[in-house]
Protein backbone atom coordinates (compact mmCIF):
# COMPACT_ATOMS: atom_id res chain seq x y z
CA UNK A 1 0.00 0.00 0.00
CA UNK A 2 3.10 2.20 0.02
CA UNK A 3 3.69 4.67 -2.79
CA UNK A 4 0.09 5.39 -3.74
CA UNK A 5 -0.38 7.87 -6.56
CA UNK A 6 -3.14 10.32 -5.70
CA UNK A 7 -3.86 11.03 -9.38
CA UNK A 8 -4.50 7.36 -10.16
CA UNK A 9 -6.49 6.91 -6.97
CA UNK A 10 -8.63 9.90 -7.92
CA UNK A 11 -9.08 8.56 -11.46
CA UNK A 12 -10.44 5.27 -10.09
CA UNK A 13 -12.70 7.07 -7.60
CA UNK A 14 -14.07 9.43 -10.24
CA UNK A 15 -14.85 6.53 -12.55
CA UNK A 16 -16.67 4.71 -9.74
CA UNK A 17 -18.68 7.82 -8.84
CA UNK A 18 -19.67 8.35 -12.46
CA UNK A 19 -20.79 4.74 -12.80
CA UNK A 20 -22.87 4.88 -9.60
CA UNK A 21 -24.48 8.11 -10.70
CA UNK A 22 -25.66 6.42 -13.88
CA UNK A 23 -26.90 3.26 -12.15
CA UNK A 24 -30.45 3.89 -10.95
CA UNK A 25 -30.45 0.74 -8.78
CA UNK A 26 -27.56 1.98 -6.65
CA UNK A 27 -28.94 5.49 -6.29
CA UNK A 28 -32.37 4.05 -5.50
CA UNK A 29 -30.98 1.68 -2.85
CA UNK A 30 -28.95 4.48 -1.27
CA UNK A 31 -32.05 6.67 -1.09
CA UNK A 32 -34.60 4.08 0.06
CA UNK A 33 -32.61 2.03 2.58
CA UNK A 34 -31.90 4.97 4.92
CA UNK A 35 -35.57 5.95 4.85
CA UNK A 36 -36.50 2.41 5.92
CA UNK A 37 -33.94 2.49 8.70
CA UNK A 38 -35.34 5.83 9.94
CA UNK A 39 -38.78 4.34 10.60
CA UNK A 40 -37.80 2.70 13.88
CA UNK A 41 -36.01 5.72 15.38
CA UNK A 42 -38.89 8.03 14.46
CA UNK A 43 -41.47 5.71 16.05
CA UNK A 44 -39.29 5.39 19.15
CA UNK A 45 -38.88 9.11 19.48
CA UNK A 46 -42.58 9.79 19.19
CA UNK A 47 -43.77 6.76 21.18
CA UNK A 48 -41.92 7.52 24.39
CA UNK A 49 -44.27 9.37 26.66
CA UNK A 50 -43.34 12.22 29.01
CA UNK A 51 -43.67 10.04 32.11
CA UNK A 52 -41.42 7.19 30.90
CA UNK A 53 -38.47 6.59 33.22
CA UNK A 54 -34.94 7.58 32.19
CA UNK A 55 -33.69 3.97 32.25
CA UNK A 56 -36.38 2.89 29.78
CA UNK A 57 -35.60 5.87 27.56
CA UNK A 58 -31.96 4.93 27.59
CA UNK A 59 -32.75 1.37 26.47
CA UNK A 60 -34.99 2.60 23.66
CA UNK A 61 -32.39 5.08 22.49
CA UNK A 62 -29.78 2.28 22.56
CA UNK A 63 -31.89 0.18 20.20
CA UNK A 64 -32.32 3.20 17.94
CA UNK A 65 -28.61 3.74 18.03
CA UNK A 66 -27.98 0.19 16.80
CA UNK A 67 -30.45 0.60 13.92
CA UNK A 68 -28.66 3.77 12.84
CA UNK A 69 -25.34 1.90 12.84
CA UNK A 70 -26.69 -0.79 10.53
CA UNK A 71 -26.84 1.83 7.76
CA UNK A 72 -23.08 2.37 7.20
CA UNK A 73 -22.58 -1.41 7.33
CA UNK A 74 -25.38 -2.38 4.96
CA UNK A 75 -25.32 0.38 2.33
CA UNK A 76 -21.80 -0.17 0.95
CA UNK A 77 -21.88 -3.97 1.31
CA UNK A 78 -23.53 -4.85 -1.98
CA UNK A 79 -21.62 -2.10 -3.82
CA UNK A 80 -18.29 -3.45 -2.55
CA UNK A 81 -19.32 -7.01 -3.33
CA UNK A 82 -20.00 -5.98 -6.94
CA UNK A 83 -16.81 -3.95 -7.31
CA UNK A 84 -14.38 -6.60 -8.60
CA UNK A 85 -16.57 -9.43 -9.85
CA UNK A 86 -18.72 -6.84 -11.63
CA UNK A 87 -15.68 -5.49 -13.48
CA UNK A 88 -14.68 -9.03 -14.43
CA UNK A 89 -18.24 -9.75 -15.54
CA UNK A 90 -18.36 -6.80 -17.94
CA UNK A 91 -14.81 -7.39 -19.21
CA UNK A 92 -13.34 -4.17 -17.83
CA UNK A 93 -11.05 -5.72 -15.23
CA UNK A 94 -8.30 -6.85 -17.59
CA UNK A 95 -7.89 -3.49 -19.36
CA UNK A 96 -7.80 -1.82 -15.93
CA UNK A 97 -5.08 -4.18 -14.71
CA UNK A 98 -2.94 -3.59 -17.81
CA UNK A 99 -2.32 -0.02 -16.68
CA UNK A 100 0.34 1.10 -14.16
CA UNK A 101 -2.32 1.38 -11.45
CA UNK A 102 -1.39 -0.41 -8.22
CA UNK A 103 -3.78 -2.64 -6.37
CA UNK A 104 -3.88 -0.27 -3.39
CA UNK A 105 -4.98 2.56 -5.68
CA UNK A 106 -7.76 0.46 -7.16
CA UNK A 107 -8.94 -0.77 -3.77
CA UNK A 108 -8.84 2.59 -2.01
CA UNK A 109 -10.35 4.43 -5.00
CA UNK A 110 -13.27 2.02 -5.05
CA UNK A 111 -13.61 1.96 -1.26
CA UNK A 112 -13.71 5.74 -0.94
CA UNK A 113 -16.64 6.08 -3.28
CA UNK A 114 -18.57 3.39 -1.44
CA UNK A 115 -17.64 4.66 2.05
CA UNK A 116 -18.17 8.41 1.75
CA UNK A 117 -21.91 8.31 0.91
CA UNK A 118 -22.53 5.50 3.44
CA UNK A 119 -20.86 7.36 6.30
CA UNK A 120 -22.38 10.66 5.17
CA UNK A 121 -25.87 9.16 5.16
CA UNK A 122 -25.27 7.59 8.60
CA UNK A 123 -24.26 10.97 10.04
CA UNK A 124 -27.21 12.69 8.39
CA UNK A 125 -29.64 10.10 9.81
CA UNK A 126 -28.18 10.57 13.28
CA UNK A 127 -28.49 14.33 12.93
CA UNK A 128 -32.10 14.00 11.76
CA UNK A 129 -32.86 11.72 14.72
CA UNK A 130 -31.37 14.27 17.13
CA UNK A 131 -33.31 17.15 15.53
CA UNK A 132 -36.58 15.19 15.62
CA UNK A 133 -35.98 14.25 19.24
CA UNK A 134 -35.13 17.83 20.18
CA UNK A 135 -38.20 19.40 18.61
CA UNK A 136 -40.86 16.69 18.61
CA UNK A 137 -40.14 14.03 21.25
CA UNK A 138 -42.70 13.93 24.05
CA UNK A 139 -39.98 13.11 26.57
CA UNK A 140 -37.08 15.57 26.83
CA UNK A 141 -34.75 12.79 28.05
CA UNK A 142 -34.72 11.30 24.55
CA UNK A 143 -32.86 14.25 23.01
CA UNK A 144 -30.58 14.51 26.03
CA UNK A 145 -29.67 10.81 25.80
CA UNK A 146 -29.04 10.95 22.07
CA UNK A 147 -26.76 13.97 22.38
CA UNK A 148 -24.65 12.59 25.21
CA UNK A 149 -20.98 12.95 24.38
CA UNK A 150 -20.42 9.19 24.45
CA UNK A 151 -23.27 8.59 21.97
CA UNK A 152 -22.01 11.20 19.53
CA UNK A 153 -18.45 9.92 19.86
CA UNK A 154 -19.60 6.34 19.28
CA UNK A 155 -21.59 7.35 16.24
CA UNK A 156 -18.69 9.34 14.80
CA UNK A 157 -16.20 6.53 15.40
CA UNK A 158 -18.29 3.44 14.66
CA UNK A 159 -19.95 4.55 11.42
CA UNK A 160 -16.74 4.81 9.33
CA UNK A 161 -15.18 1.74 10.96
CA UNK A 162 -18.25 -0.38 10.23
CA UNK A 163 -18.33 0.95 6.67
CA UNK A 164 -14.63 0.13 6.20
CA UNK A 165 -15.22 -3.41 7.46
CA UNK A 166 -18.21 -3.87 5.22
CA UNK A 167 -16.38 -2.57 2.14
CA UNK A 168 -13.26 -4.58 2.84
CA UNK A 169 -14.99 -7.88 3.38
CA UNK A 170 -17.27 -7.21 0.40
CA UNK A 171 -14.28 -6.49 -1.83
CA UNK A 172 -12.48 -9.65 -0.65
CA UNK A 173 -15.55 -11.75 -1.47
CA UNK A 174 -15.87 -9.96 -4.80
CA UNK A 175 -12.24 -10.68 -5.71
CA UNK A 176 -12.70 -14.41 -5.03
CA UNK A 177 -16.18 -14.80 -6.49
CA UNK A 178 -17.18 -15.62 -10.05
CA UNK A 179 -20.86 -14.77 -9.68
CA UNK A 180 -22.15 -11.27 -9.01
CA UNK A 181 -25.32 -12.43 -7.20
CA UNK A 182 -23.49 -14.78 -4.85
CA UNK A 183 -20.91 -12.09 -4.11
CA UNK A 184 -23.59 -9.55 -3.21
CA UNK A 185 -25.48 -11.94 -0.95
CA UNK A 186 -22.34 -13.05 0.87
CA UNK A 187 -21.07 -9.48 1.05
CA UNK A 188 -24.23 -8.25 2.74
CA UNK A 189 -24.14 -11.17 5.17
CA UNK A 190 -20.48 -10.66 5.99
CA UNK A 191 -21.02 -6.96 6.73
CA UNK A 192 -23.08 -7.74 9.83
CA UNK A 193 -20.77 -9.47 12.40
CA UNK A 194 -19.13 -6.29 13.75
CA UNK A 195 -22.60 -5.02 14.59
CA UNK A 196 -22.62 -7.68 17.31
CA UNK A 197 -19.93 -5.66 19.08
CA UNK A 198 -21.91 -2.46 18.81
CA UNK A 199 -25.01 -4.33 20.00
CA UNK A 200 -23.24 -4.94 23.32
CA UNK A 201 -23.12 -1.19 23.77
CA UNK A 202 -26.55 -0.47 22.31
CA UNK A 203 -28.29 -2.95 24.59
CA UNK A 204 -26.21 -1.69 27.51
CA UNK A 205 -24.63 -5.08 28.18
CA UNK A 206 -21.50 -2.96 28.20
CA UNK A 207 -22.32 0.53 29.54
CA UNK A 208 -21.53 3.23 26.99
CA UNK A 209 -19.05 5.84 28.09
CA UNK A 210 -16.39 7.84 26.35
CA UNK A 211 -13.67 5.30 27.07
CA UNK A 212 -15.91 2.37 26.12
CA UNK A 213 -16.58 4.08 22.79
CA UNK A 214 -12.88 4.70 22.26
CA UNK A 215 -12.05 1.11 23.26
CA UNK A 216 -14.60 -0.40 20.91
CA UNK A 217 -13.46 2.00 18.20
CA UNK A 218 -9.86 0.86 18.61
CA UNK A 219 -10.97 -2.76 18.55
CA UNK A 220 -12.85 -2.22 15.28
CA UNK A 221 -9.86 -0.36 13.89
CA UNK A 222 -7.53 -3.30 14.62
CA UNK A 223 -10.01 -5.72 13.04
CA UNK A 224 -10.36 -3.44 9.98
CA UNK A 225 -6.59 -3.18 9.51
CA UNK A 226 -6.12 -6.96 9.77
CA UNK A 227 -9.00 -7.58 7.38
CA UNK A 228 -7.70 -5.06 4.80
CA UNK A 229 -4.28 -6.70 4.84
CA UNK A 230 -6.09 -9.85 3.80
CA UNK A 231 -8.00 -7.98 1.10
CA UNK A 232 -4.79 -6.63 -0.41
CA UNK A 233 -3.33 -10.15 -0.45
CA UNK A 234 -6.47 -11.43 -2.15
CA UNK A 235 -6.22 -8.81 -4.88
CA UNK A 236 -3.69 -10.65 -7.01
CA UNK A 237 -3.51 -9.73 -10.71
CA UNK A 238 -2.93 -13.29 -11.89
CA UNK A 239 -5.65 -14.78 -9.73
CA UNK A 240 -8.11 -12.10 -10.82
CA UNK A 241 -7.49 -12.86 -14.50
CA UNK A 242 -6.89 -16.59 -14.58
CA UNK A 243 -8.54 -17.76 -11.38
CA UNK A 244 -5.31 -19.26 -10.05
CA UNK A 245 -2.33 -17.86 -8.26
CA UNK A 246 1.18 -17.73 -9.70
CA UNK A 247 3.46 -20.65 -8.91
CA UNK A 248 7.13 -20.11 -8.39
CA UNK A 249 9.64 -22.06 -10.37
CA UNK A 250 11.56 -24.74 -8.52
CA UNK A 251 15.25 -25.49 -8.66
CA UNK A 252 16.80 -22.05 -8.66
CA UNK A 253 20.20 -22.04 -10.29
CA UNK A 254 22.35 -19.98 -12.58
CA UNK A 255 20.34 -20.94 -15.64
CA UNK A 256 17.00 -21.64 -14.11
CA UNK A 257 15.52 -18.26 -15.11
CA UNK A 258 13.40 -18.20 -12.04
CA UNK A 259 10.83 -15.48 -12.22
CA UNK A 260 8.94 -14.52 -9.14
CA UNK A 261 5.32 -13.59 -9.03
CA UNK A 262 4.76 -10.24 -10.66
CA UNK A 263 2.98 -8.06 -8.27
CA UNK A 264 2.78 -4.35 -7.82
CA UNK B 1 13.43 -10.20 -26.04
CA UNK B 2 11.89 -13.42 -24.79
CA UNK B 3 14.11 -16.28 -23.64
CA UNK B 4 12.90 -19.79 -22.80
CA UNK B 5 9.67 -18.44 -21.41
CA UNK B 6 7.26 -21.03 -20.01
CA UNK B 7 3.92 -20.75 -18.30
CA UNK B 8 2.21 -23.71 -16.66
CA UNK B 9 -1.08 -23.88 -14.83
CA UNK B 10 -0.62 -26.96 -12.69
CA UNK B 11 0.28 -29.80 -15.06
CA UNK B 12 -0.93 -27.97 -18.14
CA UNK B 13 1.44 -25.86 -20.22
CA UNK B 14 -0.03 -22.67 -21.62
CA UNK B 15 3.20 -22.19 -23.57
CA UNK B 16 6.57 -23.88 -23.31
CA UNK B 17 10.16 -22.73 -23.84
CA UNK B 18 9.27 -19.80 -26.08
CA UNK B 19 12.14 -17.61 -27.31
CA UNK B 20 12.11 -14.78 -29.83
CA UNK B 21 13.15 -11.17 -30.27
CA UNK B 22 11.15 -8.23 -31.55
CA UNK B 23 13.02 -5.22 -32.90
CA UNK B 24 12.11 -1.64 -32.05
CA UNK B 25 9.44 -0.35 -34.43
CA UNK B 26 8.65 -3.80 -35.80
CA UNK B 27 5.15 -5.14 -36.44
CA UNK B 28 5.39 -8.66 -35.09
CA UNK B 29 2.60 -11.14 -35.79
CA UNK B 30 1.71 -13.86 -33.32
CA UNK B 31 -0.24 -16.68 -34.92
CA UNK B 32 -1.55 -19.97 -33.66
CA UNK B 33 -4.66 -22.07 -33.25
CA UNK B 34 -7.13 -21.60 -30.40
CA UNK B 35 -5.53 -22.61 -27.10
CA UNK B 36 -2.01 -22.26 -28.48
CA UNK B 37 -1.02 -19.87 -25.67
CA UNK B 38 -1.07 -16.59 -27.60
CA UNK B 39 -3.21 -14.63 -25.15
CA UNK B 40 -1.36 -16.08 -22.15
CA UNK B 41 1.93 -15.02 -23.75
CA UNK B 42 0.61 -11.50 -24.21
CA UNK B 43 -0.66 -11.44 -20.62
CA UNK B 44 2.72 -12.64 -19.41
CA UNK B 45 4.65 -10.05 -21.38
CA UNK B 46 2.11 -7.46 -20.24
CA UNK B 47 2.97 -8.35 -16.59
CA UNK B 48 -0.54 -9.52 -15.82
CA UNK B 49 0.59 -13.05 -15.02
CA UNK B 50 3.97 -14.37 -13.99
CA UNK B 51 5.93 -16.84 -16.08
CA UNK B 52 6.75 -20.19 -14.50
CA UNK B 53 10.28 -19.98 -15.87
CA UNK B 54 12.32 -18.13 -18.46
CA UNK B 55 13.02 -14.45 -18.84
CA UNK B 56 11.91 -11.54 -20.97
CA UNK B 57 12.76 -7.91 -21.55
CA UNK B 58 9.76 -5.76 -22.43
CA UNK B 59 10.19 -2.16 -23.63
CA UNK B 60 13.81 -2.39 -22.50
CA UNK B 61 12.95 -3.44 -18.94
CA UNK B 62 13.55 -6.95 -17.58
CA UNK B 63 10.34 -8.67 -16.57
CA UNK B 64 10.47 -9.18 -12.82
CA UNK B 65 8.50 -8.90 -9.61
CA UNK B 66 9.61 -5.32 -9.11
CA UNK B 67 9.20 -3.92 -12.62
CA UNK B 68 5.53 -4.67 -13.37
CA UNK B 69 4.22 -1.12 -12.94
CA UNK B 70 7.24 0.35 -14.75
CA UNK B 71 6.68 -1.90 -17.77
CA UNK B 72 2.95 -1.25 -17.80
CA UNK B 73 3.69 2.48 -17.96
CA UNK B 74 5.53 1.98 -21.27
CA UNK B 75 3.22 -0.48 -23.00
CA UNK B 76 -0.44 -0.78 -23.78
CA UNK B 77 -2.55 -3.85 -24.30
CA UNK B 78 -5.79 -3.98 -26.22
CA UNK B 79 -7.58 -7.24 -25.41
CA UNK B 80 -9.89 -8.85 -27.98
CA UNK B 81 -12.85 -7.54 -26.00
CA UNK B 82 -12.10 -3.83 -25.55
CA UNK B 83 -13.73 -3.90 -22.09
CA UNK B 84 -15.18 -0.41 -22.00
CA UNK B 85 -17.30 1.02 -19.21
CA UNK B 86 -20.60 1.07 -21.02
CA UNK B 87 -22.28 3.57 -18.68
CA UNK B 88 -19.52 6.10 -19.29
CA UNK B 89 -19.01 8.20 -22.38
CA UNK B 90 -16.13 7.66 -24.77
CA UNK B 91 -14.38 10.67 -23.28
CA UNK B 92 -14.94 9.52 -19.69
CA UNK B 93 -13.48 6.12 -20.52
CA UNK B 94 -10.40 7.78 -21.92
CA UNK B 95 -10.19 10.22 -18.98
CA UNK B 96 -9.97 7.25 -16.62
CA UNK B 97 -7.07 5.74 -18.52
CA UNK B 98 -5.36 9.12 -18.95
CA UNK B 99 -5.51 9.39 -15.16
CA UNK B 100 -4.19 5.86 -14.63
CA UNK B 101 -1.21 6.55 -16.90
CA UNK B 102 -0.66 9.91 -15.17
CA UNK B 103 -0.67 11.78 -18.47
CA UNK B 104 0.11 15.47 -18.61
CA UNK B 105 -2.37 17.50 -20.70
CA UNK B 106 -4.87 14.62 -20.76
CA UNK B 107 -7.46 16.58 -22.72
CA UNK B 108 -5.07 17.16 -25.63
CA UNK B 109 -3.99 13.50 -25.61
CA UNK B 110 -7.59 12.32 -25.57
CA UNK B 111 -8.49 14.61 -28.45
CA UNK B 112 -5.46 13.40 -30.45
CA UNK B 113 -6.26 9.72 -29.82
CA UNK B 114 -9.88 10.23 -30.85
CA UNK B 115 -8.80 12.08 -33.98
CA UNK B 116 -6.47 9.20 -34.88
CA UNK B 117 -9.32 6.69 -34.81
CA UNK B 118 -11.84 9.13 -36.34
CA UNK B 119 -14.04 9.20 -33.26
CA UNK B 120 -13.82 12.84 -32.22
CA UNK B 121 -17.50 13.54 -33.02
CA UNK B 122 -18.61 10.64 -30.79
CA UNK B 123 -16.63 11.71 -27.69
CA UNK B 124 -19.75 12.43 -25.65
CA UNK B 125 -21.63 9.27 -26.63
CA UNK B 126 -22.16 6.57 -24.04
CA UNK B 127 -20.03 3.55 -24.94
CA UNK B 128 -23.04 1.31 -24.40
CA UNK B 129 -24.68 2.93 -27.41
CA UNK B 130 -21.79 2.34 -29.81
CA UNK B 131 -21.58 -0.47 -32.35
CA UNK B 132 -18.96 -3.20 -31.92
CA UNK B 133 -16.75 -1.59 -34.54
CA UNK B 134 -16.86 1.77 -32.80
CA UNK B 135 -16.14 0.17 -29.43
CA UNK B 136 -13.11 -1.48 -30.97
CA UNK B 137 -11.97 1.93 -32.15
CA UNK B 138 -12.42 3.36 -28.64
CA UNK B 139 -10.26 0.47 -27.41
CA UNK B 140 -7.61 1.45 -29.91
CA UNK B 141 -7.81 5.10 -28.89
CA UNK B 142 -7.35 3.99 -25.29
CA UNK B 143 -4.30 1.92 -26.27
CA UNK B 144 -2.82 4.92 -28.11
CA UNK B 145 -3.47 7.35 -25.28
CA UNK B 146 -0.25 6.82 -23.36
CA UNK B 147 1.94 6.95 -26.49
CA UNK B 148 3.33 3.48 -25.70
CA UNK B 149 6.66 2.06 -26.86
CA UNK B 150 5.07 -1.36 -27.34
CA UNK B 151 1.45 -2.07 -28.22
CA UNK B 152 -0.07 -5.51 -27.78
CA UNK B 153 -3.11 -5.85 -30.01
CA UNK B 154 -5.14 -9.01 -29.50
CA UNK B 155 -7.35 -9.67 -32.54
CA UNK B 156 -7.89 -5.95 -33.22
CA UNK B 157 -10.12 -6.56 -36.24
CA UNK B 158 -12.19 -9.35 -34.73
CA UNK B 159 -15.83 -8.82 -35.65
CA UNK B 160 -15.16 -5.72 -37.73
CA UNK B 161 -16.53 -5.16 -41.22
CA UNK B 162 -14.04 -4.84 -44.10
CA UNK B 163 -14.03 -1.03 -44.06
CA UNK B 164 -13.45 -0.87 -40.31
CA UNK B 165 -10.74 -3.56 -40.63
CA UNK B 166 -9.01 -1.52 -43.31
CA UNK B 167 -9.05 1.51 -41.00
CA UNK B 168 -7.38 -0.57 -38.29
CA UNK B 169 -4.80 -1.83 -40.78
CA UNK B 170 -4.03 1.75 -41.81
CA UNK B 171 -3.69 2.65 -38.16
CA UNK B 172 -1.21 -0.17 -37.53
CA UNK B 173 0.76 0.88 -40.60
CA UNK B 174 0.81 4.40 -39.16
CA UNK B 175 2.10 3.09 -35.84
CA UNK B 176 5.01 1.42 -37.62
CA UNK B 177 5.91 4.74 -39.22
CA UNK B 178 5.86 6.36 -35.78
CA UNK B 179 8.32 3.76 -34.48
CA UNK B 180 5.87 1.98 -32.19
CA UNK B 181 6.57 -1.72 -31.76
CA UNK B 182 3.36 -3.63 -32.43
CA UNK B 183 2.76 -7.16 -31.17
CA UNK B 184 -0.21 -8.33 -33.19
CA UNK B 185 -2.13 -11.46 -32.25
CA UNK B 186 -4.47 -12.48 -35.01
CA UNK B 187 -6.29 -15.36 -36.63
CA UNK B 188 -6.46 -13.49 -39.91
CA UNK B 189 -3.48 -14.73 -41.83
CA UNK B 190 -3.90 -12.33 -44.72
CA UNK B 191 -3.85 -9.55 -42.14
CA UNK B 192 -0.60 -10.84 -40.67
CA UNK B 193 0.89 -11.25 -44.13
CA UNK B 194 -0.01 -7.73 -45.11
CA UNK B 195 1.00 -5.96 -41.90
CA UNK B 196 3.73 -7.91 -40.18
CA UNK B 197 7.46 -7.63 -40.73
CA UNK B 198 7.85 -11.02 -39.07
CA UNK B 199 5.50 -13.60 -37.67
CA UNK B 200 5.80 -16.27 -35.00
CA UNK B 201 3.68 -19.39 -35.19
CA UNK B 202 2.87 -20.82 -31.77
CA UNK B 203 1.23 -24.06 -30.79
CA UNK B 204 2.17 -24.17 -27.11
CA UNK B 205 5.73 -24.38 -28.43
CA UNK B 206 7.10 -21.92 -30.93
CA UNK B 207 7.01 -23.61 -34.32
CA UNK B 208 8.80 -20.97 -36.37
CA UNK B 209 9.65 -17.29 -36.50
CA UNK B 210 10.57 -15.13 -39.46
CA UNK B 211 9.38 -12.87 -42.23
CA UNK B 212 6.42 -14.45 -44.08
CA UNK B 213 8.50 -14.68 -47.27
CA UNK B 214 11.33 -16.48 -45.51
CA UNK B 215 8.95 -18.98 -43.92
CA UNK B 216 7.49 -19.67 -47.35
CA UNK B 217 10.96 -20.25 -48.79
CA UNK B 218 11.88 -22.57 -45.93
CA UNK B 219 8.81 -24.72 -46.31
CA UNK B 220 7.99 -24.69 -49.96
CA UNK B 221 10.25 -24.91 -53.01
CA UNK B 222 9.39 -22.40 -55.67
CA UNK B 223 7.39 -23.76 -58.53
CA UNK B 224 6.17 -22.79 -61.98
CA UNK B 225 2.72 -23.67 -63.22
CA UNK B 226 2.69 -24.25 -66.98
CA UNK B 227 -0.49 -24.68 -69.00
CA UNK B 228 -0.34 -25.73 -72.63
CA UNK B 229 -3.12 -25.94 -75.22
CA UNK B 230 -2.68 -29.73 -75.48
CA UNK B 231 -0.97 -32.46 -73.50
CA UNK B 232 2.77 -32.57 -74.29
CA UNK B 233 3.86 -35.75 -76.08
CA UNK B 234 7.24 -35.89 -74.28
CA UNK B 235 7.31 -33.51 -71.27
CA UNK B 236 10.43 -35.19 -69.86
CA UNK B 237 12.34 -33.88 -72.88
CA UNK B 238 11.33 -30.29 -72.10
CA UNK B 239 11.30 -30.13 -68.30
CA UNK B 240 14.97 -31.01 -67.78
CA UNK B 241 17.57 -29.95 -65.22
CA UNK B 242 19.23 -27.92 -67.99
CA UNK B 243 16.07 -25.79 -68.04
CA UNK B 244 16.38 -25.32 -64.25
CA UNK B 245 13.64 -27.84 -63.46
CA UNK B 246 14.28 -30.24 -60.58
CA UNK B 247 11.08 -32.28 -60.74
CA UNK B 248 7.70 -31.96 -62.40
CA UNK B 249 4.17 -33.35 -62.13
CA UNK B 250 1.14 -33.14 -64.38
CA UNK B 251 -2.09 -31.82 -62.90
CA UNK B 252 -5.16 -32.17 -65.05
CA UNK B 253 -4.89 -32.67 -68.78
CA UNK B 254 -2.27 -30.14 -69.83
CA UNK B 255 -1.13 -28.36 -66.68
CA UNK B 256 2.34 -29.03 -65.30
CA UNK B 257 3.78 -28.01 -61.95
CA UNK B 258 7.56 -27.64 -62.12
CA UNK B 259 9.74 -27.53 -59.02
CA UNK B 260 12.50 -24.99 -59.65
CA UNK B 261 15.25 -23.35 -57.63
CA UNK B 262 15.12 -19.97 -59.42
CA UNK B 263 11.72 -19.24 -60.97
CA UNK B 264 12.91 -16.02 -62.66
CA UNK B 265 15.69 -17.88 -64.50
CA UNK B 266 13.74 -21.05 -65.23
CA UNK B 267 10.57 -19.42 -66.63
CA UNK B 268 12.12 -17.92 -69.84
CA UNK B 269 14.13 -21.10 -70.51
CA UNK B 270 11.10 -23.36 -70.11
CA UNK B 271 9.03 -21.04 -72.32
CA UNK B 272 11.67 -21.17 -75.07
CA UNK B 273 11.96 -24.97 -74.78
CA UNK B 274 8.18 -25.36 -75.04
CA UNK B 275 8.00 -23.15 -78.13
CA UNK B 276 10.94 -25.05 -79.66
CA UNK B 277 9.09 -28.31 -79.00
CA UNK B 278 6.08 -26.93 -80.88
CA UNK B 279 3.82 -26.58 -77.84
CA UNK B 280 1.20 -23.84 -77.65
CA UNK B 281 1.76 -22.14 -74.26
CA UNK B 282 -1.46 -20.88 -72.67
CA UNK B 283 0.13 -19.56 -69.47
CA UNK B 284 3.22 -19.84 -67.31
CA UNK B 285 3.19 -18.47 -63.76
CA UNK B 286 5.17 -18.60 -60.53
CA UNK B 287 3.19 -20.51 -57.92
CA UNK B 288 2.71 -18.41 -54.78
CA UNK B 289 2.29 -20.06 -51.39
CA UNK B 290 0.38 -17.92 -48.94
CA UNK B 291 1.11 -17.48 -45.24
CA UNK B 292 -1.93 -19.65 -44.73
CA UNK B 293 -0.11 -22.51 -46.51
CA UNK B 294 2.86 -21.98 -44.23
CA UNK B 295 0.66 -21.87 -41.15
CA UNK B 296 -1.26 -25.00 -42.06
CA UNK B 297 1.92 -26.86 -42.96
CA UNK B 298 3.53 -26.03 -39.61
CA UNK B 299 0.51 -26.47 -37.37
CA UNK B 300 -0.73 -29.68 -38.97
CA UNK B 301 2.76 -31.19 -38.91
CA UNK B 302 3.08 -30.36 -35.22
CA UNK B 303 2.48 -33.37 -32.95
CA UNK B 304 0.64 -31.04 -30.55
CA UNK B 305 -1.93 -30.28 -33.23
CA UNK B 306 -4.12 -33.25 -32.54
CA UNK B 307 -4.21 -32.74 -28.80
Amino acid sequence: MIGLDVGRLFAVARKEAREYRRTPFIIGAMAVLPLIFMINPVITIFAIGATVKAATVSKAVGATFLVLLVVPAIIPASIAAYSVVGERDQGTLEPLLTTPVRRGEILIGKALVAAVPAVGIAYILFAVAVILAHFFAGNPTVAATLTEGSHILAQVLFAPLLAVWSIGVGTAISARSSDVRVAQQLGTLASLPPLAATALVSFQIVPLGVWTAVGFGLGLLVIDIAMWRGVVATFDRERLITGSRAQRARGVGADSHEVRRIQA
Amino acid sequence: MVSHLTKRFGDRSAFEDVSFEVAHGEVFGFLGPNGAGKTTTVRTLGTLIAPTSGSAVVAGIPLSAATGAEIRQLISIMPENPGLYLRLTVQENLELFAGLYGLHSPRARIDAALETVNLAPRARDLCGRLSKGLRQRVGLARALLSDPLVMFLDEPTSGLDPVASRDVHDLIAGLRQRGVTVFLTTHRLEEAERLCDRVAILNTRLLDVGPPEQLRMQLFRSSLVVETAARLPAPEAVFTPEMGVDTWTREGDATYVLSVAEPRMAAPRVTRALVAAGADVVSIAVSHHSLEDVYLELVEADPEAGR
